[in-house]
């Protein structure tokens, strides 16, 4: 028989507890680089509605995750991502990166990050996708990255028709997904790792 | 080229979110399955670097955070080619790399290891692939240490790795060990993986031919990511 001459994916393993040196050298206390990635999703000027999101990632046993890190990904306020790939990529915000790095405070676990709310996005075929973020979670104890999205609590009718939340089969997990306003243009997104109210994780 | 899926990830590979013997894994893994989805422009797109992002030493570790002198430990280049599924080079993607020094000791503030910091040596690098997908760092071969997971956890000496490739979906953080360490089958963090073969895979071979006369010997690390369907048959990914 032929080989079909594929290769595999490197596998994963955990980020560890010190991933801050590589990833935010410093968060773990030094600095090596003339610019830290990740630390801007969208510059001042970006058009659009500036929210801040705060929360905690909380394991099993209900303690907050202190060192976790996140990576998150959005479209700008029209919906547009930053990537060749966006038909609409050339009228994407100018400076807007749509990527940045958050990480939780070593001492209370609580992370925020600032960025505008994105608009909604393309789904597959004529689907419209809810505003939302997508979030990768890495840290110590998690041996492979967890993706998730967070969507905004306002838009509700949105949400009737985004084909991500609706194909979560148990209806009350979806609410995992969508964040709680706590003051104007702030939010409260808690990422539930195991347990009661386990967030929603996607098998992107 | 137009849009089209990422291969679905194959999972028997990688290491579940459960392992009884990483015990930091019992309380931090999900027990529901994940949520299945067709991949949308959300996962299929993802950050961008250009060359402006980095500074010209960012790959050299051993001159990144030099107060003066050199680092001690083993000199060494670290180089490979990041590649998809369909063994096609990743042009321009982002590496980056951090690990402990020569004494197995991290420059972290919650590092508190017995083990020497080295004054000379801060532990991370970074660099973009070339359009052959190659990337390559100068740095120390990190030391063993050990970690409370049983009383007597080491680590293998290993050198932690996050690459992006073209898409959110593809982003990726492992680790890699070197060829001949002793420590690796012992390693609770290395067990994890359920396939042996993917274990070999994760272990950088010494290449005497890149190696640099006088200089640093080298090893090398091939790192494979997600690959995508080609658009032959068309699914409409995107819109009409
Ligand atoms: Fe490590």
């Amino acid at each position: 028989m032929q080989n079909l001459g594929y290769l595999k994916e490197s596998t994963s393993q955990t980020a560890g507890p010190y991933v801050h040196i590589g990833l935010a050298p410093g968060a773990a206390g030094f600095k090596t680089f003339d610019s830290e990635l990740g630390q801007v999703i969208a510059p001042e000027g970006v058009a659009g509605t500036r929210v801040r999101i705060e929360g905690l990632v909380i394991d099993g046993l209900g303690a907050p995750v202190k060192d976790v890190l996140i990576e998150v990904w959005q479209a700008d306020a029209s919906g547009i991502y930053p990537h060749p790939e966006d038909p609409r990529a050339a009228d994407c915000a100018k400076g807007f990166r749509g990527w940045g790095r958050v990480i939780s405070d070593f001492d209370t676990g609580l992370f925020a990050f600032d960025t505008i709310k994105p608009g909604p996005t393309a789904g597959r075929g004529r689907a419209v996708q809810a505003p939302h973020i997508s979030l990768w979670l890495v840290s110590r104890g998690i041996n492979i990255g967890l993706n998730t999205r967070m969507y905004f609590p306002e838009d509700s009718d949105l949400h009737k028709a985004d084909p991500i939340l609706n194909s979560i089969e148990q209806v009350v997990r979806r609410q995992t997904l969508i964040a709680v306003q706590t003051a104007p243009n702030t939010y409260r997104f808690d990422i539930r790792l195991q347990g009661e109210g386990e967030t929603v994780f996607i098998d992107v | 080229m137009k849009p089209a899926e990422f291969y679905m990830r194959d999972r028997t590979i990688h290491p579940p979110a459960y392992d009884r013997g990483y015990k930091t894994s019992v309380a931090r893994s999900p027990q529901l399955p994940l949520l299945t989805i067709q991949q949308t422009a959300s996962e299929i797109t993802g950050p961008t670097f250009g060359h402006n992002d980095f500074g010209p030493l960012d790959n050299d570790l051993t001159m990144n955070f030099q107060h003066g002198d050199m680092p001690v430990g083993e000199r060494m280049v670290l180089h490979g080619r990041v590649l998809d599924e369909n063994a096609r080079p990743v042009p321009n993607t982002l590496v980056e790399i951090w690990q402990a020094n020569a004494s197995g000791r991290y420059r972290h503030k919650k590092d508190a290891y017995l083990g020497a910091l080295d004054p000379n040596f801060g532990g991370c690098g970074r660099t973009m692939t070339d359009e052959s997908g190659y990337y390559f760092f100068r740095t120390i071969k990190p030391g063993p240490y050990p970690w409370l997971n049983y009383v007597n956890s080491w680590r293998p000496r290993h050198i932690h790795v996050s690459v992006f490739g073209t898409a959110f979906c593809q982003r990726l953080i492992t680790q890699l060990y070197f060829e001949g360490d002793p420590l690796i089958p012992l390693c609770p963090i290395v067990q994890t993986i359920p396939d042996p073969d993917a274990v070999q895979r994760l272990i950088a071979v010494l290449d005497m031919n890149a190696s640099v006369p006088m200089d640093c010997l080298a090893y090398r690390f091939d790192i494979v990511l997600r690959g995508r369907r080609s658009t032959l048959f068309e699914n409409r990914l995107e819109g009409n």
